[in-house]
């Protein structure tokens, strides 16, 4: 993100993350915050982006955890909601210490609920058991 | 040793285009299929691109790489299609005989009806950019370190610098700063990104991973592991500034500078490869220039997104499926072919021909790599003889992004009208 | 620390040290070998031009010159019964112009008045004929038919291989640092193994032959420094030569040649850039630049593309000149101290030389009255492991049929298999370090350069040497390929 100043007048600029294509979004800004106009966005989903980014940014965070007893050592695990982008670094250092036991399955939730904030880490990949 | 002559289509790898082509050579005719993959697991290289960023058209989500896999896996598997693990094809003959070699299974001869190629890509390494300095450890392919880091388990090291500003450096810098590591910077050679902006935004700005434009590395010191290395700024000509060097201390250098498509089995066979794009030039049905090899996905040429990756396997073994049930070899008879071939501002397509009137119910992406940037809105023009034949507009042009535009029945009723056998494409 | 005795210890395990350990485990002797690295040959032994010279070059009456025509000869008898590859090529020295033309003739009678057998001057038409892709303007050249491309890694490997299967110690990871000399004797030598002693000391310790001199207080004006030269090797496809090519020597040396090596790689380099440092390998963006513009006068078609890697080695040019002015291989008994053989400033010619020399240093020991009593069960014949891409379809059957281990190739471009790195492993000079396998198996050395294969032979050495995969280096201490665990405490 960057951001112009003209007076009480900001006009920021937000790549829009939603889908590969990252339209360059602007988004002029009034004395008290609140949008005045949203421009640059080929789809509806780059005015919601911009609208989420200014309120509260969210992200995804892929990851992994560590199994016991699998096939492999780790299993690959995200966030299917985006989170609060400010708490990634402490959920990525939170999950360094998740040990989940195999077997281990697409969709399983390896953390519910963190820190009351109703985000979730879900196993996007499959980890056998070895025998 | 005795050939095996039981299968109608064997697909060589078992990543995203060689399982749709799987699935595809099955539902053409249900005949019989065997898929042989090197690793122990399918997927190819999705199991350990565990970022999201999968599935975005082919399912409307936004999944991550092993997520993506499971998806085409199982739906594989409940096919009645061979699948061979550990095996590696060491030779492909003209004739289609295939040699392969595992510790389960031996070393086996099999001579299919017909062949697809889905054996993806490989890194362009140290050697290819011809990075001076010495032959220290800790110095790694971006993929390498990904596998490293996600599959097997290990860091590669504490304070690391990454040389290349393709998506897979961007989104390996933030997976080690997730992991723990001090990503010190990316250096980018060219003057812009080469990966796409949203990795910029959601892999370098988020974890305050500074981007360096127009900088390259131009020694790595360290005799038995890296040490450091020395950075220098390029002009417009990519030419080294002197006086611009810097030192900065780390442990290890990631390198992203490039994939290629892997096609030596391609090359042992004699299929024609495009020099362009480095795979093997393919038509509408993805068919190479041997009778009964087709080609799909990254061997063909590098991709962005692995959704149509997975369409372009879907076209290959469905052509290959057909083609191994029909006894008439020559099936593209009495139709013209188009070929097609990069103008202005393309660095190269695929296919490369188009059999105009053999497509049936088959869909045609043709897929275009601008090799110019162009931040504007542009014009993408097919012309035959210097006259458009149709044309469609784009926000922008960007090396790092392909344009894919999948043919609509009146496009292809367009071409059919002419009577050209040459389309040149051009982005003004 | 512990105190070892031998009859005989060389210093040094590159290709002098291991020609001459297989010299002398031909008798009843007790060898060892101390090598200060993890491996056999790291030093100029393997990062040169891997080119048995014919022997013109060195001026008459040198023991340059003696050493490396004897060497030539003994070359192509040995390198069979070692399994070592080599290729009689021959090599071309090419000339450019008038000047250069006659430049020849002087060539050619030094050649003879070496002993060099077949030379001949050859014309343009000749030249091109047998080399299609030389430059359309060159004159003539001198054909040196004796000359030829060995395995450089193979030739030390073999040699050292052969020794050890006769009974010579090999010591890796052991770095001498100080000598024992009583009463005008040394007596042994002191390494970070412990200490080492012999009836005689063989040094040949390449690039640090000076070193183990000074430590005795011998030649002390003798000093060897390191010229760096820097190679490209190219992908086996891009183009190949039959003879190897030489420009036109200069007082810089032989310069650039464009040779084939017995892998199938076409090879470009030396150039040839002074530096104070002994270990400094690493590869520069203006030797670079040198290397491509001094090839392309041979070769015009030389490209950058199509380079799978890029390399440098450290050439030892010693300051040894018996007569006064011509430099010259340092070879004799010590008179400084007892018991020391000295095999310094071993430079270029030095690989063609080395079975000579290896000869030589029996001769020497002789002489001295060491009593050389051949072993009744010396074998000469050392076996590679078996190379699985260059087996045919019926060979590749039986084997991963008898070792499944061999099914399982961990390195696809170059087609290395699982069972060629354990052969490794297990060798008589075991392989413990990635590069010990990458010299033994060519695993790495393809296009990927080693992408696919670093984590699979990673966990291989781990499992067979029982070590965990942190503690895996690519070339011994301080060179460990990963740090921690992923999901590890971060120190």
């Amino acid at each position: 993100m960057s951001e112009e100043k003209q007076g009480d007048y900001r006009t920021r600029t937000d790549i829009c993350l939603r889908c590969p294509q990252g339209c360059e979004v602007q988004t002029m800004l009034g004395p008290d915050d609140e949008i005045l106009n949203i421009s640059g966005n080929k789809c509806k989903l780059g005015k919601e982006y911009v609208e989420q980014e200014i309120k509260d940014p969210r992200r995804v965070l892929p990851t992994s955890v560590k199994v016991t007893n699998g096939t492999s050592p780790l299993v690959p695990v995200w966030t299917p909601e985006p989170m609060p982008k400010g708490l990634l670094l402490d959920l990525a250092a939170e999950s360094r210490k998740i040990e989940v036991e195999a077997p281990v399955h697409v969709g399983d939730v390896v953390l519910d609920d963190w820190r009351g904030l109703g985000i979730r880490l879900v196993a996007s990949g499959e980890v056998s058991r070895a025998d | 040793m005795d050939v095996n002559t039981n299968y109608d289509v064997i697909v060589i790898g078992g990543g995203p285009a060689g399982i749709s082509a799987a699935i595809e050579a099955y539902n053409a005719n249900k005949g019989k299929v065997l898929v042989i993959e090197r690793n122990d697991s399918l997927g190819g290289i999705l199991p350990q691109c565990i970022h999201n960023g999968f599935g975005a058209i082919n399912f409307g989500e936004d999944l991550p790489g092993p997520h993506y896999a499971h998806r085409y896996e199982t739906a594989l598997r409940e096919l009645p299609v061979d699948i061979m693990l550990d095996t590696m094809v060491v030779d492909l003959t003209p004739e289609l005989d295939i040699y392969t070699m595992s510790s389960y299974y031996g070393y086996q001869h099999y001579r299919p009806r017909a062949v697809v190629l889905a054996m993806g890509c490989r890194e362009r390494t140290r050697a290819q950019i011809r990075l001076p300095g010495t032959r220290a450890a800790g110095i790694f392919t971006a993929g390498t370190a990904q596998r490293l880091v996600n599959i097997e388990g290990y860091m590669p090291g504490n304070e690391i610098v990454v040389l290349g500003s393709g998506d897979i450096g961007m989104i390996m810098a933030r997976r080690l700063t997730i992991e723990g590591a001090k990503v010190l910077g990316v250096m980018e050679l060219l003057p812009f990104l080469t990966g796409l902006r949203r990795n910029y935004v959601q892999c370098l700005q988020d974890y305050n991973i500074p981007l360096h434009l127009s900088t390259t590395v131009n020694k790595i010191y360290g005799e038995r592991r890296v040490e450091g290395i020395e950075t220098i700024k390029v002009d417009e000509n990519l030419d080294h500034v002197p006086g611009t060097e810097e030192f900065i201390k780390c442990d290890t250098l990631v390198l992203s500078v490039g994939l290629i498509p892997e096609n030596e089995l391609s090359r042992k066979a004699g299929v024609q490869i495009d020099v362009r794009t480095n795979g093997p030039i393919v038509d509408s049905d993805m068919a190479t220039n041997v009778p009964g090899i087709f080609a799909a996905g990254n061997v063909t040429a590098i991709y962005d997104l692995v959704d149509y990756v997975s369409k372009a396997g879907e076209i290959a073994g469905f052509s290959a499926g057909r083609y191994a049930a029909s006894q008439e070899k020559n099936h593209h008879e009495g139709s013209r072919a188009i070929r097609i071939k990069p103008g202005a501002n393309v660095g190269s397509i695929i296919p490369q021909q188009i059999f105009i009137d053999d497509l049936g119910d088959r869909d045609v992406y043709l897929s275009m790599r601008p090799n110019s940037l162009l931040e504007r809105m542009v014009k993408v023009e097919l012309d035959a003889d210097s006259e458009p034949v149709m044309s469609f507009r784009e926000q922008y042009a960007r090396p790092a992004e392909m344009i894919i535009r999948k043919l609509k029945p009146r496009d292809i009723e367009k071409l059919k009208a002419t009577e050209t056998n040459e389309l040149v494409a051009n982005i003004s | 620390m512990n105190q070892r005795n031998y009859d005989v210890v060389i210093i040094g395990a590159g290709i002098v040290g291991s020609m001459v350990a297989r010299e002398l485990s031909k008798y009843e002797l007790s060898v060892a070998v101390l090598e200060k690295e993890a491996d056999i040959g790291m030093g100029q032994s393997t990062s040169n031009s891997a080119i048995v010279h014919s022997g013109h070059d060195p001026e008459p009456g040198t023991m340059k010159a003696k050493m490396n025509v004897r060497g030539n000869e003994l070359w192509y008898q040995i390198a069979p019964d070692l399994e070592i590859p080599i290729e009689n090529t021959g090599a071309l020295i090419v000339a450019v112009g008038a000047e250069e033309q006659s430049g020849l003739y002087p060539l050619l009678e030094q050649g003879q008045k070496n002993g060099v057998k077949g030379l001949e001057i050859l014309t343009r038409e000749q030249v091109l004929e047998m080399e299609p892709h030389l430059s359309p303007d060159v004159t003539g050249a001198l054909s040196t038919p004796t000359a030829g491309v060995v395995d450089a890694f193979q030739g030390v490997l073999g040699a050292a291989e052969n020794a050890a299967t006769n009974g010579v110690e090999f010591i890796l990871d052991a770095e001498v640092r100080g000598a024992v000399v009583e009463d005008g004797v040394l007596k042994a030598v002191e390494t970070s193994q412990g200490t080492f002693s012999a009836s005689w000391f063989i040094n040949a310790a390449g690039v640090h032959s000076d070193e183990i001199l000074h430590m005795v207080g011998d030649h002390p004006e003798f000093e060897i420094t390191a010229r760096r030269g820097e190679y490209f090797v190219f992908d086996e496809s891009t183009f190949r030569v039959s003879n190897v090519l030489f420009p036109m020597p200069s007082k810089k040396g032989k310069g650039i040649l464009v040779t084939t090596t017995t892998h199938g790689n076409t090879m470009i380099g030396p150039n040839s850039d002074p530096t104070g440092d002994k270990e400094d390998h690493s590869v520069t963006e203006s030797g670079m630049h040198e290397i491509l513009e001094g090839a392309k006068k041979l070769v015009p078609m030389v490209s950058p593309r199509g380079v799978i890697a890029t390399f440098a080695g450290l050439r030892a040019s010693g300051n040894y000149k018996p007569d006064g002015h011509r430099k010259d291989f340092l070879i004799e008994v010590s008179k400084a101290v007892k018991g020391l053989v000295n095999l310094a400033g071993i430079e270029s010619p030095g690989y063609a030389s080395a079975p000579a020399i290896a000869e030589y240093v029996g001769e020497l020991l002789r002489g001295e009255g060491v009593s050389l009593k051949e072993k009744a069960d010396w074998n000469p014949k050392r076996h590679r492991i078996p190379r699985f891409k260059e087996m045919d379809h019926a060979e590749r059957a039986e084997i991963v049929k008898a070792n499944p281990a061999y099914g399982r190739i961990v390195c696809r471009c170059e087609e290395v298999t699982e069972g060629e790195i354990l052969d490794a492993i297990h060798s008589p000079i075991p392989a413990k370090t990635y590069d010990a396998i990458k010299r033994r198996t060519w695993l790495g050395t393809g296009r990927c350069q080693g992408s696919f294969d670093y984590p699979r032979t990673m966990e291989i050495l781990a499992r067979e040497l029982g070590m965990s995969m942190t503690e895996i280096t690519k070339k011994g201490p301080g060179s460990v390929f990963l740090y921690r665990q992923t999901k590890e405490e971060v120190v």
